[in-house]
């Protein structure tokens, strides 16, 4: 049988476990399990794990492990399929309200769509994305599965501050922007929850492997969620 | 009780060991962009126990630094002429300073990056394991920012840093490492004679996407010599100098990179990763720089050049450990003074 992954060092600290090189949920679950796997195993020598589209990078303590044991540590677990199979990752749903001060984007989104920025919402909102992988900014998800129609080109000049919670389409991509920073995505609406939370220890709501749903809410609730948000965190 | 800042360099920030464990949110590790040069700074300050705690790492220039208290200091790195109320002090020594004394950081002499490790430690808190200062996420060191004039920073009253500052007073030279022992003041790496010039030979782990590049592309990054652009920063240290041939572009399915991966963007030119570097990205990467070798890319000015050779991860962590050993011995040597003195 052929291997489905490859593990090559990442100089002498890390180590790529290379799974094959397409955005698919079938080979994102693999690099999930894996993940999960070496959590579970629970070895000192292992210092962290970054998941992504369909690799995962996995840093050793050079001190504790040499690459060849790393290797053949990481040999052992990604060849064990099946066993944990199934690895759905919990449902998040992200309040957003859309359009307005908060998405000034969504007209020109809907224009270029060629449909009403209601229709615009209700097809943004209307589906699942799996978090393929967290990267760029903190908490940053790189999300798959957007419906075709609302692909929309980036800006020609990117903003130079975005501000935390804005959720965008950048070509055929959407996402969340958790904290303010420049970009070039088109902005169709904005969260009230507080994603980036450096005094909780950096949790986030949501993690690689998990799905995504937006659902929209009006002005009032916005701002009344927002209000709570900020009472949590002080 | 404090340091205070009298007049900031044009980059000055408090980095420790970095924030690890978070990557995989997205968070990026920081710290230190010469972890040799910081540790040393920290034994050589009696912090034995905790090399990774926080020092001051100042870029290009120093800056004015005004003392509230005493304390024990040690500076590593670059050379940026240090001057103790108006007199030259040595470097890769403790130093010891009292109250009312202001040290003087001028313009890097040699190297780029100067650290400040005192006595006891600083006093930040820990932001998710870290003090090192995050600046795209505004976390860590002063603020989540780098420093600037009048700001005071908190030094730990430390029982065990007033008994070592007692020990060595008077005979800190002999606590020091001698100029002339450059084995010690830094990581050991390869040069390259080039013309006149001693080039520092960074050494590389290929891989993990050597595919994306032509034989042709590969051979370049080990014949060339690269410049260090004046664009490079704590994210990347950018290089000009020989295009490095694809097979089909630079992009890829974006996946996780480390401190040192030597990222080739669509212009072909390769830049080594640094300590504030993304967690994830989209560009192959045609190797990554061991390690150790982070020191010297660290210490390399604009303007300055890098060369690039092969290394196997098995020959590299060989190499790491001996660097360990190093920093251990020399801590043994300090025990071993310090205890003839207490005598």
């Amino acid at each position: 049988m052929q291997k489905k992954f490859r593990i090559k060092p990442v100089g002498d600290q890390a180590a790529l476990v290379v799974f094959e090189q397409k955005i698919e949920e079938s080979v994102n679950t693999e690099v999930m399990e894996l993940a999960a796997r070496i959590e579970r195993a629970g070895r000192q020598e292992i210092v962290e794990t970054v998941p992504a589209f369909a690799s995962l990078l996995v840093y050793y303590d050079p001190l504790r492990m040499d690459f060849a044991a790393c290797a053949k540590f990481l040999e052992k677990l990604a060849s064990k399929t099946g066993a944990g199979s199934g690895h759905m990752g919990k449902l998040v749903e992200i309040p957003v309200c859309y359009g307005g001060i908060y998405g000034e984007d969504l007209e020109y989104v809907a224009k270029h769509a060629n449909m009403t920025p209601e229709e615009v919402i209700r097809i943004h909102s209307g589906r699942e994305y799996r978090i393929y992988m967290l990267g760029f900014l903190p908490g940053f998800p790189y999300l798959g599965g957007m419906d075709e129609r609302l692909v929309t080109p980036r800006l020609s000049s990117p903003r130079t501050k975005i501000p935390a919670g804005s959720v965008g389409i950048g070509g055929s991509q959407t996402g969340i922007y958790p904290v303010s920073s420049p970009g070039g995505w088109q902005l169709i609406g904005r969260t009230p929850v507080t994603l980036f939370s450096p005094g909780k220890g950096g949790t986030l709501p949501y993690e690689a492997g998990d799905r995504i749903r937006f659902v929209p809410i009006s002005e009032e609730e916005y701002l009344k969620r927002s209000c709570t948000e900020k009472k949590a965190e002080s | 009780m404090s340091l205070e800042i009298v007049k900031s360099g044009p980059l000055t920030t408090i980095q420790d060991g970095g924030r690890t464990g978070y990557a995989k949110l997205g968070y990026r590790r920081c710290g230190a962009c010469d972890r040799y040069a910081m540790e040393l700074a920290n034994i050589l300050a009696g912090n034995w126990e905790d090399r990774r705690q926080a020092v001051i790492e100042f870029t290009m220039r120093g800056g004015t630094l005004r003392f509230e208290r005493e304390a024990v200091i040690a500076l590593t790195g670059a050379d940026m002429e240090p001057k103790l109320d108006g007199t030259v002090i040595a470097m890769y020594q403790p130093v010891c300073v009292y109250p009312g004394q202001v040290l003087e950081l001028g313009f890097a002499k040699t190297g780029l990056r100067t650290y400040l490790a005192v006595g006891g430690g600083f006093l930040f808190s820990e932001v998710m394991g870290s003090c090192s200062t995050d600046s795209t996420c505004g976390i860590g060191g002063m603020e989540g920012r780098a420093l600037k004039d009048k700001d005071l920073l908190r030094l730990r009253v430390s029982r065990e840093a007033d008994l070592y500052r007692k020990d060595i007073s008077g005979r800190e030279k002999e606590f020091g490492i001698p100029d002339d022992w450059f084995w010690l003041r830094h990581p050991s790496y390869p040069y390259r004679s080039v013309g006149r010039e001693l080039v520092p030979v960074m050494r590389v782990v290929p891989g993990p996407q050597e595919e994306a590049f032509t034989e042709k592309g590969r051979e370049t990054l080990w014949r060339s010599v690269y410049r260090v652009a004046a664009d490079s920063n704590r994210m990347a240290c950018r290089l000009e100098g020989a295009e490095l041939e694809r097979v089909n572009g630079s992009d890829i399915i974006s996946d996780g990179i480390v401190e040192g991966s030597i990222q080739v963007a669509a212009n072909g030119l390769p830049m080594v990763m640094l300590s504030d570097h993304q967690t994830t990205g989209g560009y192959a990467k045609i190797g990554t720089v061991i390690h150790l070798d982070l020191s010297a890319i660290a210490q390399r000015k604009p303007g300055e050049s890098i060369g690039f050779t092969y290394i196997t991860p098995e020959q590299a962590n060989e190499a790491y450990r001996k660097e360990v050993e190093k920093l251990e011995w020399l801590k043994q040597e300090l025990v071993t003074k310090r205890k003839a003195r207490q005598r």
